[in-house]
């Protein structure tokens, strides 16, 4: 019998009842005290320029403003790039690098008073000539932002030549605004000496909380990040929540005020970075039977002003744009383009999405070559023993593909509703169809190696309540629950008795941003090293008190066996802190086996692959470009999952964001740099009636994973995002409908309405 | 003068509020969150859009206590006067415990982040209220104006289907309360005109629409909010100061529809609710369409009126209803003079309308049995978006010959315009494929639209030239050329 919550268990989110109730609170529902300010940011209206003058009297001179910031007020670095490249300042001194870039703050009253305020500075700026996208910065002698990555195996000039068919392709792929529903926001308390705490909604504690020192010129140890939810985050709020929370301290510590800060949704789009757009070349050579010979991609990516982490991210691309295909020549480029355009940051999937859809759609290109279906390209380069070997030479050792799209093309019955297809659009009416069944396979772990530790901190009280922190953040993802059960069943008792906290960095110091999926991997190990080092020193004073063996402890659900005799856990508890056994423990965990040489290409940047696949079915008005996704199976791998439920949610939730991604979410930039989507008016992600109505959701139940990671578990955030490719290469199949499926359609991501009719069209003017 | 009131009077949840310093710019959401620490109803997008700041609505209208989920970011506080405003916090299940539709969002992990819960639920709340078991179409319709960018709506439309499973809403606060919250709200109404202030900036709620009449012809700078789903976001997102300002949203008056032999009239301040089933039940071809217009929230507020006086060139009413041949009523004063729907837009940004003046009423007249019709939106996104092309078509065949043909569009020149050119091409030709590729190829000379984030001009061309081919196929062809709702 096991306890009540533990890991394999259904279980709600921890928060679900407060989030139903609205007595879950986010940063903005802290009560504010007595003669808090608010602060809010003031935009450059130039994408490129130097500033000759910024006037900001009558920002000043507007009602109940209280103060102003500018570059001219930090009195540490006016720097907050994270990776160090020194090149992300809080407030630009002399360039203006990207319509929409922060230049100063303004400290009012009340936060009205701050909007309007900040509308009446007079800011010159010198214009420059600007970029804005990444075939326009390369054409210009715009730099790389960050340092490019090649990835190479084998002879791939060789095998191109050799190969009896080639193609060659170039393919845009759309950027992606995270959208998360709770915005930006930061509300700094001073305190005494250089103190100051900062509640904010990040991802990233740690890097917050060196952003603020390093901004204030104080040592870390000086600042204190909290955050106790996220309302969502998804990347979002890795990186790019340090401006608030620099602004919020650097405001509280000059004014000696609590201040917070808080865009409007407008400001949020505009003033923080989104997800890649790249412009992918690509060519590949591969045989009659549709076998990859080699391949050759340049990805170039719009990066934005700045580094932030367009290095790791565009390295992502690469390391994902094999997905899962084996290339037995292999030469990969990366451009990390800088643009004039805000700096693009971590969106769940890291680079990884771009890369997998450059797969899939040459995937797509050689089966319109060869008259064939794509299932049975896909099928024909799975990797496999004596194909097995990455782009960055690691051996895929634990592929489950084959079971999963096998066991996935037959419960969709994938052959037959193909036939059904391809014999109604042959009909030729208006309205046509495609399918398409696409895997994923997704590396997991942080590729800057030393990010894979993690930290947790557990107390039990000697009334046998638990108290859990660890260094994840919670935005929604489950993260919590997860490691909470974790705890849960290490001292066998019920998760009701433990209290889950908020993620501070004074408790759990040094910890890495709750990204690349690996949130439960890392703490929830970390967490079950804490238990361990508790249970150890209980099990000792166990057998020095009893005079038993430790073979003769066992923690049984709500109680201790010792010997014949059994004890409530509450009670052992209480002798033990009577006993003077320590009940508090600090537990650490680092990710095995992985090391990755970036110089050379070459390593074991991943420590495992999860794995998924999805056929959609999707209907396409040949007149008007629009679709609907009518229905969608997925089997994804969570190797043993911690909780079925919140799994199950993200890989629903993950695929809806992608296929938001490839479809109806534009960012759209007019000539001058401006972004005109930059609010839900104008940027549109999916809604419930976007959702298929048949949407069939199943875990691999009988996966576990290879590694020994807890449980056995695998990281669930980011791959089934990437399952949203199906839909797009559905859509590409009715395209190709209206020309007989003698050419892979021109399709560019997100296939808006537009793109998709204007595909059509192309395909009918040809014909 | 009528005796005017200074102070703004209503119900939240179960307190009687009573404000004399409202600004006509104060919103609810502000008002919730920072005034009253309500925290639960929460700010995803401050313009309507995302639905986290759902709330409910109840007013006393000709047909008694009615209550409606709005938007609180772009709802202003002046306009609740005599309303009852229903916030997350006031939710409950009959034993105290979570409410049937949160006991159901969370038995089917409806929430991840939690942050648009509180209002999905009171999206979700009305609709169980309404219809207890809804069908999955339904529930689309019931959540288009709510975002989730965590679950992908699955885990929510299956509590929705869920809901009623834990409870009806016999037993819920607002069934049970409903006698004592409409003797409340009677008590609160006096009849008289209700003029607030802060900072300067005035909120007049006419008694009725004979004060609205004599307020505006005296104050004929003010801003007339209805619905406030424009108007809102002058305030939110622009900073304008829209004082004066009168709201006419409480005015029964200009609500009203009436259905004659002649046809349909409609009150200019019915909201798209409100119009939608006379409209839908007079002209059929309007259903898929006007479930395209906006979220729930927004066609509770939204009004015709609004749509039509606002001029925006890509209302989606306009163009439907100048192909049905609607006419407008406008008044100064006492005043009045009617015109054809498409005169009242002259250019962008400029109607035929003079200061004082207001849209009263829509008439639209009964449909020709032999009237073929279409209207259709084309959109980034299916529901809740903003037209990148709108379309109506009202096509008279008699036998086999085109008599009359009224062909409007939105989003295609700076206001909502016939199709004059393409319209020549069809009278008197054969109602035929060959016919209505003819229009198609005049539309050129009809429209030259632009480019913008929406959609490029190529792509608003091609889309609406190519509507006439799908007016064929529908109608000469009977074949299905629109993806529609797909039935539950």
């Amino acid at each position: 019998m096991s306890v009540k919550g533990a890991p394999h268990q259904d279980l709600a989110h921890d928060s679900a009842a407060k989030h139903v109730t609205g007595r879950a609170d986010y940063t903005d529902d802290i009560l504010e005290s007595i003669g808090t300010l608010h602060a809010y940011l003031g935009l450059s209206e130039v994408a490129h320029g130097r500033i000759t003058g910024m006037d900001l009297s009558e920002v000043l001179a507007a009602p109940g403003v209280v103060g102003v910031l500018t570059a001219a007020d930090i009195p540490g670095a006016n720097d907050i790039s994270p990776t160090g490249t020194g090149d992300d300042p809080v407030f630009p001194a002399e360039t203006v690098e990207f319509h929409g870039q922060p230049l100063f703050a303004v400290v009012a009253k009340s936060r009205d008073a701050a909007r309007r305020a900040a509308a009446r500075a007079r800011v010159e700026i010198d214009p420059l000539p600007h970029v804005l996208d990444p075939i326009g910065a390369i054409e210009a002698g715009y730099p790389d932002v960050t340092a490019p990555l090649k990835l190479e195996r084998g002879e791939v000039a060789a095998g191109l030549a050799g190969s009896a068919h080639r193609i060659k392709g170039r393919m845009a792929i759309g950027g992606q605004d995270h959208m998360y529903l709770e915005g930006h926001i930061a509300f700094a308390m001073p305190g005494e000496d250089e103190d100051v705490v900062v509640y904010s909604s990040t991802q990233h504690p740690s890097e917050a909380q060196h952003m603020v020192a390093h901004v204030l010129g104080v040592p870390s140890h000086s600042v204190v990040i909290n955050v106790r939810r996220m309302g969502g985050g998804f990347g979002g709020k890795e990186t790019q929540m340090n401006l608030f929370a620099a602004v919020a301290a650097l405001a509280a510590k000059k004014w000696n005020r609590p201040v917070k800060i808080r865009p409007d949704r407008d400001q949020d789009m505009i003033a923080t970075g989104k997800r890649h757009d790249f412009v992918a070349d690509y060519e590949v050579g591969f045989d009659g039977e549709g076998r990859i010979e080699a391949v050759e991609g340049l990805f170039a990516a719009r990066c934005g002003f700045s580094a932030d982490l367009s290095g790791p991210v565009t390295d992502r691309a690469l390391f994902h744009a094999d997905n899962a295909y084996f290339y037995p020549h292999v030469r990969l480029r990366s451009r990390p383009m800088k643009t004039n355009t805000v700096s693009n940051t971590a969106f769940r999937g890291f680079g990884g999405p771009q890369g997998v859809i450059v797969a899939e759609r040459m995937i797509e290109e050689i089966a319109y070559a060869l008259g064939r279906d794509p299932l049975e390209i896909r099928k024909a380069n799975f990797y496999r023993p004596g194909g097995d070997v990455t782009p960055y030479h690691q051996v895929v050792e634990d592929n489950i593909l084959e079971r999963i799209v096998g066991e996935l093309e037959a419960s969709s019955q994938y052959q037959a509703r193909r036939q059904a297809i391809l014999d109604d659009n042959a009909k030729g009416g208006i309205l046509r169809r495609g399918i398409a069944l696409t895997p994923v396979k997704f590396g997991i772990s942080f590729t800057a190696t030393w990010y894979n530790q993690a930290g947790a901190l557990v107390h039990v009280y000697n009334d046998g309540s638990i108290m859990l922190n660890h260094g994840g953040t919670e935005m929604g993802q489950g993260l919590n629950i997860k490691v909470a059960q974790v705890v849960a069943e290490a001292f066998a008792v019920d998760i009701d008795r433990i209290k889950i906290t908020r993620t501070t960095t004074e408790k759990v110091p040094n910890t890495s941003a709750t990204a690349a999926s690996s949130g439960s991997d890392l703490n929830g190990m970390a967490a079950l090293d804490a238990c361990e080092q508790i249970k150890a020193r209980l099990v000792d004073f166990a057998c020095e008190k009893w005079g038993v063996d430790a073979t003769e402890v066992e923690f049984l659900p709500g109680r201790v066996k010792i010997g014949a005799e059994e004890i409530g856990f509450d009670d052992f508890i209480r002798q033990a802190y009577v006993a003077r056994v320590q009940l508090s423990a600090a537990g650490f965990y680092k990710t095995p086996k992985i090391h990755w040489n970036r110089d050379k290409g070459q390593g074991r940047p991943f420590y495992y692959f999860a794995y998924g696949a999805a056929c959609s079915e999707v209907s396409v008005d040949t007149l008007t470009g629009e679709y609907r996704v009518d229905r969608v199976d997925i089997l994804h791998d969570v190797g043993r999952s911690l909780n079925p439920a919140v799994d199950r949610g993200q890989v629903e939730g993950g695929f809806i964001q992608g296929v938001g991604w490839l479809t109806s979410e534009e960012l759209w930039w007019d000539g001058d740099g401006r972004l005109r989507t930059h609010a839900p008016s104008t940027y549109k992600i999916p809604l419930a009636s976007d959702r298929p109505r048949i949407f069939n959701v199943a875990l691999a139940e009988w996966s576990q994973n290879a590694e020994r990671t807890i449980k056995r578990s695998k990281a669930v955030g980011e791959p089934p995002l990437m399952l949203g490719i199906s839909v797009f290469e559905a859509i590409s199949m009715a395209v190709a409908s209206v020309a007989d499926y003698r050419e892979c359609p021109r399709l560019d991501a997100p296939a808006t309405p537009e793109r998709v009719l204007m595909a059509i069209e192309r395909l009918r003017a040809e014909r | 003068m009528a005796m005017v009131r200074r102070e703004i009077r209503f119900l939240l949840n179960d307190d009687e509020m009573r404000l004399t310093e409202v600004g006509a710019g104060d919103t609810l959401l502000d008002f919730l969150r920072i005034g009253q620490r309500l925290t639960g109803t929460k700010e995803g997008c401050a313009e309507g859009d995302c639905g986290a700041c759902t709330v409910l609505v109840g007013r006393l209208t000709d047909d008694g206590l009615r209550y409606e989920p709005v938007n609180a970011c772009i709802r202003f506080l002046a306009s609740l006067d005599g309303c009852h405003v229903v916030t997350v916090e006031h939710l409950r299940g009959v034993d105290g415990g979570l409410h049937p539709v949160q006991r159901a969002m969370v038995d089917h992990h409806g929430s991840q982040c939690g942050f648009c819960t509180p209002g999905i639920v009171m999206a979700l709340y009305a609709l169980w209220m309404q219809t207890p078991r809804p069908s999955e179409t339904e529930i689309e319709i019931a959540l288009q104006g709510n975002l989730c960018r965590c679950t992908g709506y699955a885990p929510i439309v299956r509590a929705a289907l869920a809901a009623a499973d834990h409870g009806g809403p016999e037993g819920d606060i607002l069934v049970t309360e409903r006698a004592s919250v409409t003797a409340g709200l009677k008590a609160l109404h006096d009849g008289t005109r209700v003029e607030v202030a802060h900072d300067g900036q005035r909120a007049i709620l006419p008694a009725d629409v004979d004060d609205f009449a004599a307020v505006y012809a005296a104050e004929p700078d003010a801003t007339v909010v209805a619905g406030a789903t424009d108007v809102g976001l002058w305030v939110t997102k622009s900073l304008r100061d829209i004082g004066p300002a009168i709201f006419i949203g409480h005015l029964d008056g200009l609500q009203r529809i009436e259905e004659t032999a002649d046809g349909l009239t409609i009150g200019a301040g019915a909201s798209y609710s409100q119009a939608e089933a006379a409209l839908i039940g007079a002209f059929p071809h309007l259903r898929e369409y006007w479930h395209r217009i906006a979220g729930w929230q927004v066609r509770n507020m939204g009004t015709i009126g609004g749509n039509i006086a606002n001029g925006s060139p890509i209302g989606d009413v306009p163009p439907v209803l100048i192909a049905l041949g609607a006419r407008v009523v406008l008044r100064h004063g006492a005043v009045r003079r009617e015109l054809p729907l498409e005169a009242f837009f002259l250019d962008y940004g400029k109607q035929d309308r003079a200061p004082g003046e207001f849209v009263e009423t829509v008439a639209v007249p009964r449909p020709n049995p032999a009237t073929l019709h279409g209207a259709w939106k084309i959109s980034k996104r299916r529901d809740e978006d903003i037209s990148s092309v709108a379309a109506g078509f009202a096509v008279t065949v008699a036998d086999g010959t085109i008599s009359d043909a009224r062909i409007a569009f939105g989003g295609m020149a700076g206001v909502p315009k016939r199709a004059e050119a393409a319209e020549a091409v069809l009278i008197g030709a054969p109602f035929d494929r060959e016919s209505l590729a003819r229009a198609a190829e005049a539309l050129p000379q009809d429209f030259k639209p632009l480019s913008d984030w929406r959609a490029s001009a190529e792509y608003r061309m091609r889309v609406a030239q190519n509507l006439f081919q799908r007016f064929w196929a529908e109608h000469g062809e009977a074949q299905q050329a629109e993806l529609r709702r797909a039935e539950a």
